[in-house]
């Protein structure tokens, strides 16, 4: 049987096979075993979405609390200060440690990566699926702690308070420690991965903008985390032997403590920030059917975002004592991140100017993200400039701000992404208008919840606070109502997606029109992804040449 | 991004049907050397997270010598320089053995290999004794981390310098101690398998890796011994 594949094609125009890496071998034993970059993204995929889950509850109790000041509900006083701070803590330490940092590199880079680049598996298979037990053992550290005591220190533990509160801050540290070490067995396969299994004629530069994302954001998981790690460690070597390091009682410094956890913690923001950017990249010309605009300023400017994010930590601790100079210095390194993620916009936006839109769920997604964004990178402006910084610091203005990027930019490229790949994941489709209302309620909620938060940490309402001024109390509960409708949504969308697996209609090989090799695969994948070794006969996202008819 | 495929036809492996390549080789690899040179970034990616793992209580160590310049000096006098330089020689010997276990692997030595292997652990053996050594002096002079410090005599009285002092040398010559207690295991495993003459010129990636690994572990202790050994 002889056939050609042509990229951009909407129909495989071939039969599906009939084994696929999700029917190849069956039985539970035959997933945990598993050494398939496919089957280990998968079941990626299914615990960061319950992650997912945990931490949304959390933050659903969170803004529930806040509803009005009296914490009443029908009347009742529900809700204590402490189990408020335990609800904040757990729904940002479980959101950040198990959720958003192995989000999409864990999930969908380890599914799509290797596919991308015309390879059959990731560099080192088991040690990617010693990093999903490692995620694991992680969660279950995690969930320990929030069983015995859990935790009331805010997911940045800072000390001198997580050295001295009871509760299990231990083992929520612990659990910090070993995700870690799961992140760092991801982004050293990636980094692996890229440089030696790339298919034949496949250059730096022919590479999809994904995968300069996913290395980008590869290089800081290597580099950032080990220092958390040890940072960690000395937290719990301070807790039982007080060494005398953070403890200011013995004479340690606590503003040490935040310039070692900013070290790594504020280019992990980036790790959670860059794959979502790097999703966008590879939605947008697919679905302007363009070209891509600027590609090699997209890859470099990633790469700057990984670099740029290991120099300006100290942005965390304008108020925290930090000298002036140091403030300064700070400040203007922390303006050159507006200049990559600038890039990127103006390269997006580029791109889809007369292109050829159409308006699937992942396009509304990009869309979302691209407004959302916007805001969220704009307002981190407000921060890096010293003066107006005072006034915001620990103010809901924050809050505002870093859950428009983290919600409004990795969350909703994340749902973006799924919908994208889920054909090639699932061999299914899902249907197209439950997502779309879907999309629609996240984007409306998530602006309820947080657009608010802005006006009220302008007005100056702290974050963290249990109990707050009358005068907040409308915003607060127009936030609290918001965050029901984002739930709302996003129940949706999940139970859309998961009805599909059964009732979904089967997806063709490449239902959007894609260029970049992981389409060229039947849906499902096969075990090995590529009947053959794929060549590479042109850059990405060449729809110059092609006539692309589309569904 | 075009490819053209033709010819579709049952692979379970994914790479021709027969098994005409080395056992070693990974499905996913088309050549020894591809797979080779992956698993070298592997090692060096993660040495690199090593490097920043000590980085980061060297940067602590450094900060808190700051602060107590004339605790440390003193505390650093306790520490004795003869099993401390001893050490160093010990593990300089190690790397060179190491360096011969690597080249009779790959000139199909096994036995050579092997027995390279063993002065490689012995030598790691012997690191470990003198270690306890030390460490059982400061045991009994109460030179202990943290709370359980309690030696007497110090000029600073009540100063908790000394105390972040022997704090920070335990963490790292320990952190350290474990890596050595790993490499040993390590090169044990390594050099049952060579005895087995499982390692040729085309094959010796377990070797040359941890080879990479243990050069490391020398090298930490290389900057560990002027630091806390030869403060001034």
């Amino acid at each position: 049987m002889e056939h050609t594949l042509t990229a951009g094609s909407v129909t495989g125009d071939r039969p599906r096979p009939a084994i696929n890496y999700l029917n190849a071998e069956k039985g539970i034993w035959s997933w945990m075993t598993t050494v398939d970059h496919k089957r280990i993204g998968i079941m990626y995929l299914v615990a960061v979405s319950t992650a997912f889950l945990i931490g949304g509850i959390f933050a659903l109790l969170v803004r529930l609390a806040l509803l009005n000041p009296q914490h009443t509900l029908f009347g009742k006083v529900w809700v204590t200060a402490e189990a408020y701070n335990r609800f904040f803590t757990l729904h940002g330490a479980v959101m950040v440690f198990l959720f958003i940092i192995p989000s999409v590199p864990a999930s969908l880079a380890n599914f799509v990566l290797p596919m991308m680049l015309g390879a059959k598996d990731v560099a080192f298979p088991r040690i990617n699926l010693m990093s999903f037990y490692l995620w694991c053992g992680g969660a279950v550290l995690a969930i320990s702690s929030m069983i015995l005591g859990a935790v009331d220190t805010g997911w940045t533990f800072y000390t001198p308070y997580s050295t001295t509160t009871d509760g299990a801050v231990g083992l929520m540290t612990m659990a910090a420690f070993i995700l870690g070490f799961s992140s760092i067995f991801t982004g050293l396969n990636f980094i692996a991965t890229v440089h030696k299994l790339r298919a034949p004629g496949m250059g730096w530069f022919d590479m999809p903008l994904f995968v300069w994302g996913i290395y980008a954001t590869a290089i800081i998981q290597i580099l950032a985390t080990p220092v958390l790690a040890i940072t960690l460690v000395l937290l719990l070597i301070e807790r039982v032997f007080q060494i005398g390091i953070f403890d200011s009682r013995i004479g340690g410094d606590p503003v040490l403590f935040q310039h070692f956890f900013w070290f790594y913690s504020h280019p992990a923001v980036y790790i959670m920030i860059v794959p979502g950017m790097a999703i966008i990249s590879e939605m947008i010309p697919t679905f302007c059917r363009k070209t891509m605009f600027g590609y090699r300023a997209i890859a470099y400017s990633s790469v700057s975002l990984a670099l740029l994010s290991f120099i300006v930590w100290g942005h965390h601790m304008f108020v925290a004592g930090e000298s002036d100079l140091a403030n300064v210095i700070f400040s203007a390194l922390t303006f050159l991140v507006a200049i990559p993620s600038g890039v990127k916009m103006f390269n997006w936006l580029s791109t889809m100017y007369k292109g050829n839109i159409s308006f699937e769920t992942p396009m509304l997604y990009v869309l979302s993200f691209l407004f959302l964004f916007a805001i969220g990178g704009l307002t981190g402006l407000f921060f890096s400039t010293l003066s107006v910084d005072i006034h915001l610091t620990d103010t809901y203005f924050v809050v505002a701000h870093f859950h428009y990027v983290m919600m409004g930019g990795t969350v909703i490229a994340f749902l973006g992404g799924i919908h994208y790949w889920w054909p090639k994941m699932t061999g299914r489709m899902y249907k197209e208008s439950w997502s779309q209302i879907g999309c629609l309620l996240v984007f409306i909620g998530f602006n309820m919840t947080f657009g608010s938060q802005f006006i009220m940490g302008g007005q100056g309402m702290p974050r963290r606070y249990f109990n707050y001024l009358d005068q907040f109390q409308p915003i607060h509960a127009f936030s609290t109502y918001g965050s029901w409708v984002l739930g709302a949504g996003l129940f949706l969308t999940a139970i859309n997606l998961l009805a599909s697996l059964k009732m979904g209609e089967l997806a063709p090989d490449n239902p959007w029109g894609g260029t970049t090799l992981e389409w060229q695969s039947s849906s499902p994948p096969i075990t090995h992804n590529f009947d053959e070794q794929p060549v590479l006969e042109h850059e990405p996202y060449d729809y110059r040449h092609r006539t692309v008819t589309h569904v | 991004m075009s490819t053209s495929t033709v010819d579709v036809h049952p692979d379970p492996h994914g790479h021709g049907g027969e098994h005409a390549h080395d056992p070693h080789q990974q499905h996913h690899f088309t050549t020894m050397e591809q797979q080779f040179d992956t698993s070298k970034i592997g090692m060096w990616l993660f040495l690199a997270t090593e490097v920043l793992t000590f980085g980061g209580l060297f940067a602590g160590f450094g900060l808190m010598q700051n602060q107590y310049p004339r605790e440390f000096v003193e505390a650093h006098e306790q520490l004795q320089r003869l099993p401390g330089a001893a050490n160093t020689v010990v593990l300089l010997v190690s790397s060179f053995t190491m360096v011969m276990a690597v080249l009779a692997a790959r000139t199909n030595q096994a036995a050579k290999t092997a027995r390279y292997l063993w002065l490689t652990v012995g030598c790691a053996g012997i690191f470990m004794c003198i270690k306890a050594y030390e460490y059982t002096h400061k045991f009994e002079e109460g030179l202990l981390p943290g709370i359980f410090y309690h030696h007497h005599g110090d000029l600073i009285a009540g100063s908790h310098g000394y105390a972040t002092f022997f704090s920070f040398y335990f963490m790292m010559t320990g952190l350290h101690g474990l890596h050595v207690l790993i490499g040993m295991g390590l090169l044990s495993w390594l050099a049952i398998r060579a005895k087995r003459g499982e390692f040729s010129d085309k094959y010796y990636t377990p070797v040359d890796l941890i080879g990479l690994f243990w050069h490391l572990v020398d090298l930490v202790w290389i900057y560990l011994f002027p630091l806390y050994y030869l403060i001034s």
